[in-house]
């Protein structure tokens, strides 16, 4: 049974909210193990057990970007996590911007951080913050409907530009990291982008 | 199904409550005395163990085998707590894994300890129902670690509790807000304990609480305040009377207890005074709530960052919180106040007692647990990233925080030698990308794998955290499907060995615990007579024949050489004879008593006139 299974809802990007939490409090407190308590050994296990799958499924499908990440692998047949995935794939343009954003990490660490380089790193991250959310947008948005309404044929080439997405993302969530652990210390900020 | 009850086991207070099936609200059960707070303190004296306001007593005059605020050790290894150990006056022993405490020749463990106060409550439910009490669902800081709630867990089973859930307190207080006003909304629930904070955030709907996002702080709280008060007040000690009291364990346990009151003093009032004597002087000191507030400033803005944190995690502004709620006894302090207030822009409220409102909450969860309220459930979250270590030391994230519990992942792993069949996993916990920097959990060994060429096992392991938010783990080779065995051993906790071993010693001590404390409950009633006695022999000077004052005198040199001693009946007769004794007296002291106000009364209404 796939995350969309759980709550009954057809294998598409963009899903009715508002249902989707009506149907995960409906199971929660059909499974929850706080109404099995009572129950046998066996019944309380598998209870356990459903509750975990329905929660692992809200958490994923909530959240439009892991919900495509998380159709990107069902299409693919990689339903479970696994140690070694498959590397996603970025446009080799980003690949050449974000090595040389890494270099020019490596330079001001090195040269310790003086008042302009600051200035400089700190204005990088703020255009990578716009274009990492300026590519959610695309994704859950524009290319997330293509891929609802695509016809069959187009899935391949849809399949690929979400794949593209994803990992774009990835790479500049790396960055803005990155520069985030040189500008603010070693203090645990990492809280850039997450949602409800 | 059997009674379950609700316990807050607090760093400085702990208590139980049930839920009045009448009312279907949530009860705290006071003791004898009708007080609800039990202190967290256990002092292990040569008579034997004491708890609760008992053991406070013991602070001053055995600093050294007295142990308070057992809760900050809970769960932790020696390297964890050894910064903070010169503050507390029971030693600590060196050793690897978790703490351990030297008191007298004996050697406990925080569960051990945390177990005393728990199986006091357990009786004071007993006495309450007039039946036996075995199930409870006890509370721990949102932000506890797997190990901290594994020991917590531990600490219920020595005391012979079945501990049918660990639940977060801020979430056990939101449930204690919800069944009374059921809303719909965002809180934030802001818990500032004895040795603990914690922030959650929950969304309800329709019964459901689900909490979105919880962050804190386990070393964070009022012990903290005192301490700062604490070394304030040394320096003030060593600039007047040119001593410095930082090696004296009493003295230093006087300056906790006084710093401890002044500051619950500030709550209330502006200006406080202190005054403690000691041996060769009397220190004097009046404190301002200004004077508290500049030297807890810095502890209180420690609270700001894990909120912001939390806020983050759940997607939200501080606008999006409708209401925030107070729990705990620090959140007393108005600079508390104001500085949640100011970070949320909305006053905080707290109409239920913040100090009992966690275990009204565990009330409230147990009687869910046990089917008795149906309407309610709620969904917490695990407060800190679960992962394991991978090659070069870096943390691979399987469950990250905040996930809704219960909550699993699978996991593929492999040898990598030809014939390889033991593989071991080190399961961490936190947020920092290196293994060296999270909380090491435990060390898993996979064995029984079938010899094969290096890479060709398949095996899958599932982390699974229940609903108490405690990892249970999984193996299986995929290939023959065979289950593998998984021997866990937690780096900071008790062993199963360890742990039914203190179950079986509980229930040796518990025998003589108990008639330590009845032996002691009958020296205080014979002190209390023993008092009036004396009292009365003062104010009947004249009511008194010598032959009369000879029997009472004699009766109450009895009772005192009795007290001296073990023998609890002997003390119960004695007093009871006293008692009888001076029956006459008392009589005679009544009546005279009662002539002298009717006098006077009939005095005043002549003065008066008709």
């Amino acid at each position: 049974m796939n995350h969309f299974d759980v709550f009954g809802l057809e294998r598409r990007l963009r899903i009715d909210l508002e249902l989707l939490q009506r149907r995960f409090h409906e199971l929660s407190r059909r499974h929850h193990p706080d109404f099995h308590q009572g129950a046998a050994p066996a019944e309380q296990a598998q209870a356990l057990e459903t509750s975990a799958l329905v929660n692992a499924a809200y958490r994923t499908l909530r959240d439009p970007i892991a919900r495509v990440d998380y159709l990107v692998r069902l299409e693919e047949g990689r339903e479970t996590r696994e140690g070694a995935t498959v590397k996603p794939t970025a446009p080799p343009a980003l690949l050449q911007e974000m090595f040389e954003i890494q270099e020019a990490l490596q330079e001001a660490k090195a040269g310790g951080l003086g008042a302009s380089d600051r200035e400089a790193l700190a204005a990088q991250r703020e255009r990578l913050l716009v274009r990492s959310r300026d590519e959610e947008a695309r994704l859950t948005g524009p290319l997330s409907e293509a891929w609802d309404n695509g016809a069959p044929d187009e899935h391949a080439r849809l399949l690929g530009e979400l794949k593209e997405g994803l990992a774009t993302l990835a790479y500049l969530k790396t960055a803005i990291d990155d520069l985030g652990a040189v500008l603010d210390g070693d203090q645990e900020t990492h809280v850039t982008h997450r949602r409800h | 199904m059997s009674r379950i009850v609700g316990i807050d086991l607090g760093t400085t207070n702990s208590l139980v409550a049930y839920l009045d099936d009448k009312t279907g609200l949530p009860r705290v059960i006071p003791d004898q005395d009708g007080k609800v707070l039990l202190p967290s303190i256990v002092s292990f004296t040569p008579a034997g163990v004491l708890v609760g306001e008992a053991a406070r007593r013991q602070l001053v005059r055995r600093p050294e085998t007295t142990v308070y605020s057992v809760k900050r050790f809970m769960g932790r290894g020696y390297e964890d707590v050894k910064e903070e150990l010169c503050y507390f006056p029971f030693r600590v022993c060196p050793a690897d894994g978790i703490v351990r405490l030297q008191v007298g020749d004996r050697e406990v463990t925080p569960p051990e300890v945390s177990a005393i106060v728990l199986r006091v409550l357990k009786e004071r439910a007993e006495v309450h129902f007039g039946e036996p009490v075995d199930r409870a669902v006890i509370t721990v800081p949102a932000y506890f670690n797997d190990s901290q709630r594994q020991a917590t867990k531990d600490a219920g089973r020595i005391a012979g509790l079945d501990v049918a859930r660990i639940v977060n307190e801020p979430t056990a207080a939101s449930l204690a807000y919800g069944l009374q006003r059921l809303e719909h909304g965002v809180i934030a629930v802001y818990d500032l304990g004895g040795g603990t904070f914690d922030i959650s955030i929950l969304k309800v709907k329709d019964g459901i609480f689900e909490v979105l996002a919880t962050s804190g702080n386990t070393h964070l709280g009022g012990d903290d305040f005192d301490r700062a008060v604490v070394l304030w007040l040394l320096e003030d000690i060593r600039e007047r009377h040119g001593v410095y009291l930082g090696g004296d364990r009493e003295a230093m346990q006087e300056l906790r207890l006084a710093a401890e009151a002044a500051k619950v003093r500030l709550s209330s009032t502006e200006r406080t005074t202190l005054t403690i004597p000691f041996a060769d002087f009397t220190y004097h000191r009046e404190i301002g709530r200004g004077d508290l507030e500049k030297l807890i400033e810095s502890l209180v803005a420690k609270t700001l960052g894990p909120c912001r944190l939390a806020l983050a995690d759940a997607g939200l502004r501080p606008s999006d919180i409708d209401e925030i709620v107070l729990v705990g006894g620090s959140t007393r302090v108005p600079l508390v106040r104001r500085r949640v207030q100011a970070l949320f822009g909305k006053t905080p409220h707290s109409q239920l007692n913040p100090d009992e409102v966690v275990a009204l909450g565990a009330a409230v969860q147990a009687h869910i647990l046990a089917g008795g309220i149906t309407h309610m459930l709620l969904l917490d979250v695990t407060p800190l990233s679960l992962g394991i270590e991978t090659l070069g030391g870096i943390v691979s994230v399987l469950i990250p925080r905040n996930t809704t519990i219960p909550t699993s992942a699978r996991e593929l792993f492999t040898t990598s030698v030809d014939g390889q069949r033991v593989v071991d996993l080190h399961v961490v916990q936190g947020e920092r990308e290196l293994a060296k920097d999270c909380r090491s959990l435990a060390r898993f060994e996979l064995s029984g794998i079938d010899p094969m060429p290096a890479g060709m096992p398949k095996i899958e392991v599932t982390f699974l955290i229940d609903a108490n938010g405690i990892l249970q783990a999984q193996a299986r080779e995929l290939r023959t499907g065979k289950v593998a065995a998984i021997e866990v051993k937690p780096t900071y906790g008790l062993s199963e060995a360890d742990v039914e071993r203190m179950v079986e010693e509980s229930f040796a001590y518990a025998e003589a615990d108990v008639a330590t404390r009845l032996l002691i409950e009958m020296r205080n009633e014979a002190d209390t007579v023993l008092t009036h006695v004396e009292r009365a022999l003062r104010q009947g000077r004249d009511l008194v024949g010598p032959e009369e004052r000879a029997r009472i005198e004699a009766a109450v040199g009895a009772l005192r050489e009795a007290r001296q001693g073990e023998d609890r009946d002997r003390i119960r007769e004695l007093t009871s004879e006293l008692n009888r004794v001076t029956e006459p007296l008392a009589e005679r002291l009544m009546d005279a008593a009662l002539k002298r106000a009717l006098s006077t009364r009939r005095a005043a209404e002549i003065l008066e006139g008709p």
